[in-house]
């Protein structure tokens, strides 16, 4: 398997290059861009704003309150997640260099990341906010 | 890799005066340089975000078991040495963020490669102006300042 556009051995993927590898070069940029606000704005809001040790349920309820942070956190739940996994997958074909072995552990990581995206949305969507 | 390929250094394992290293100072030099280092990092951090994503997901999660549940778990990120992974956890968000931004920027202007060396310590700068602070305000609670 993976006769594609990227090639070992230091091969570059180019702007312009088309098929899985070339859409996977550009998501990459393009989500990166996006979860430079998503990512870091949450980051440093949750940590310098809110302070970490004032994070508790009370906190996470009444952000929740309002549809659109449910919506903003699934987002960012959903670009980190998928950005992330790609630059795994990068990482496992570098280094794994038997196909059967790359494949059993990439399967296993993708269904990981889909019951984590799963569970995620689950929790961001069905939460409850207590009267 | 496009990501933060070293810009023109020859991919040795030696050293300026020649010698090879193996072990922990082979692996910052076996590429040599500034950019091979930053590659790494890069690397290294977004694996880390990756392992702490799924965490977050996981202690998320435990919000469906209602508030008894959730605050109790929650006390694990207030330990002393949860603050001091938490440092680790603003270095590789911001780190990726800006590199990621440098190599972004070097991708779709190609032009600006011929001073990547010195993109680098800006980006480097920007770092620490963004991280030192950061890192303070984070840790300094932990011996009352």
């Amino acid at each position: 398997m993976m006769a594609s556009g990227r090639r070992r051995g230091g091969g570059h993927v180019r702007p312009g290059d088309r098929g899985f590898e070339g859409w996977a070069w550009l998501f990459m940029r393009v989500s990166g861009v996006v979860l430079l606000f998503l990512a870091v704005f949450h980051l440093l809001w949750m940590h310098y704003v809110i302070g970490v040790d004032n994070l508790n349920f009370q906190t996470v309820a009444s952000r929740w309150a309002n549809p659109l942070w449910r919506l903003y956190d699934f987002a960012l739940l959903a670009f980190a997640l998928v950005h992330g996994m790609n630059g795994l997958r990068m990482v496992l074909e570098d280094y794994i260099h038997r196909a059967g072995t790359l494949l059993t552990v990439k399967s296993v990581a993708y269904v990981l990341a889909f019951l984590l995206l799963s569970a995620g949305g689950y929790i961001i969507f069905t939460f409850h906010v207590p009267a | 890799m496009s990501d933060g390929a070293a810009g023109g250094r020859p991919a040795t394992a030696a050293s300026p005066r020649g010698a090879t290293f193996t072990g922990p100072r082979g692996w910052l030099t076996y590429r040599g340089g500034l950019g091979y280092l930053m590659w790494a990092i890069h690397r290294l951090a977004g694996l880390g975000i990756l392992l702490f994503l799924a965490l977050h997901i996981a202690d998320i999660f435990l919000l469906g078991f209602g508030q008894h549940v959730f605050d109790s778990l929650l006390a694990f990120y207030n330990a002393p040495w949860a603050h001091v992974m938490d440092v680790f956890l603003v270095f590789g968000v911001l780190f990726h963020a800006i590199n990621g931004l440098r190599i972004i920027v070097q991708d779709f202007a190609p032009r600006v490669m011929i001073a990547e060396r010195k993109l680098v310590i800006i980006e480097l700068v920007v770092f620490l102006v963004v991280f030192l602070p950061a890192a303070w305000a984070l840790l300094a609670p932990l011996w009352g300042a």
